[in-house]
């Protein structure tokens, strides 16, 4: 596991500048206004359908080709490479998080992103998001010295 | 075509494509620039690790991601402001979802995705664009308590 690289002001702008255009898609797309999210869910719009395929489509292609193309990426560092792992605590915390979300319609980036419209009632979902994960941490099992990067 | 579309889509295609695809150059910007994997659940743990001296919060995972995911949260933010200062009527964003379950709610998304090791983008984006049959599972598992559980309070309403 090599050192993160330092979070340089570059960086940071990189950073910063990437998660405007997540943010700007996720208002352009409505998927920050629950009422949207709960339509999708209800069957009677399936736009969040549409969301999900072209985000998916374009990360698919960038995780596939940038790494051929690039040995590192353009300001530094190495290419990280999440592992998901399929076991008891992945079964049970998304359908855990599928009944939250069914209740309320807000997942964790819209919450966020849903402030920047002036939306403050997603305060509550998002203070809620961060009890959640708040309990999480507390019940965890200590975890192992060395445990694989998330 | 129209009246399938229209079924499907009441309120227009576009802006869930052109959304969906915005949401995509994100996460593969912020790869190709840093090398970083941009799902959004982890920055509510990491966060947490400037407050909490549980060990679970002091790993390295989160100390060392800390600062860069509340960058990126907030720049979740500016996006959207952004585009509610050039595009929309200026109305602010509101809910009529009850105050309850959003708090509730919110509860079960935050401890279900830190314990599920992704949210939406985490597993939903950044995992199926990796290809990883875990999260394909994961997806899978939400996406069905998730129509079950909006489904079962539609009714109880009604």
């Amino acid at each position: 596991m090599s050192t993160p690289a330092p979070l340089t002001a570059v960086r940071a702008l990189a950073v910063l500048a990437s998660g405007a255009l997540f943010g700007f898609g996720l208002a352009l797309s409505t998927m920050v206004q629950p009422e949207v999210v709960l339509g999708f869910l209800r069957f009677s719009d399936y736009g969040l359908a549409l969301v999900m395929g072209g985000a998916v489509v374009v990360t698919l292609i960038a995780y596939k080709l940038i790494p051929l193309k690039l040995k590192a990426p353009l300001l530094g560092g190495y290419f990280h490479w999440h592992v998901s792992h399929w076991n008891r605590d992945t079964l049970v915390g998304a359908a855990v998080f599928g009944i939250g979300w069914g209740l309320c319609g807000v997942c964790p980036g819209p919450a966020i992103a849903g402030l920047g419209t002036g939306n403050w009632s997603l305060l509550w979902a998002l203070g809620g998001i961060a009890l959640g994960a708040g309990a999480q941490g507390l019940l965890a099992r200590a975890p192992a010295p060395s445990s694989p990067s998330r | 075509m129209n009246v399938l579309s229209q079924t499907l889509f009441p309120f227009g295609w576009q802006h869930y494509l052109a959304g969906g695809l915005m949401i995509g150059a994100g996460v593969s910007l912020l790869f190709v620039l840093t090398g970083l994997v941009g799902g959004m659940s982890s920055v509510f743990s990491s966060t947490w690790s400037f407050f909490s001296r549980q060990p679970y919060f002091q790993q390295a995972r989160f100390l060392d991601t800390r600062q860069w995911r509340l960058v990126y949260a907030l720049g979740l933010v500016l996006g959207a402001a952004a585009w509610w200062l050039i595009f929309s009527d200026g109305t602010p964003g509101n809910t009529q979802v009850p105050v309850w379950a959003l708090l509730v709610g919110g509860f079960l998304v935050g401890y279900g995705a830190r314990l599920g090791n992704g949210c939406t983008s985490g597993h939903g984006i950044c995992g199926l664009g990796s290809l990883q049959w875990p999260s394909l599972l994961a997806v899978l598992t939400f996406m069905a308590t998730a129509f079950l559980t909006a489904n079962l309070v539609a009714w109880s309403l009604s």
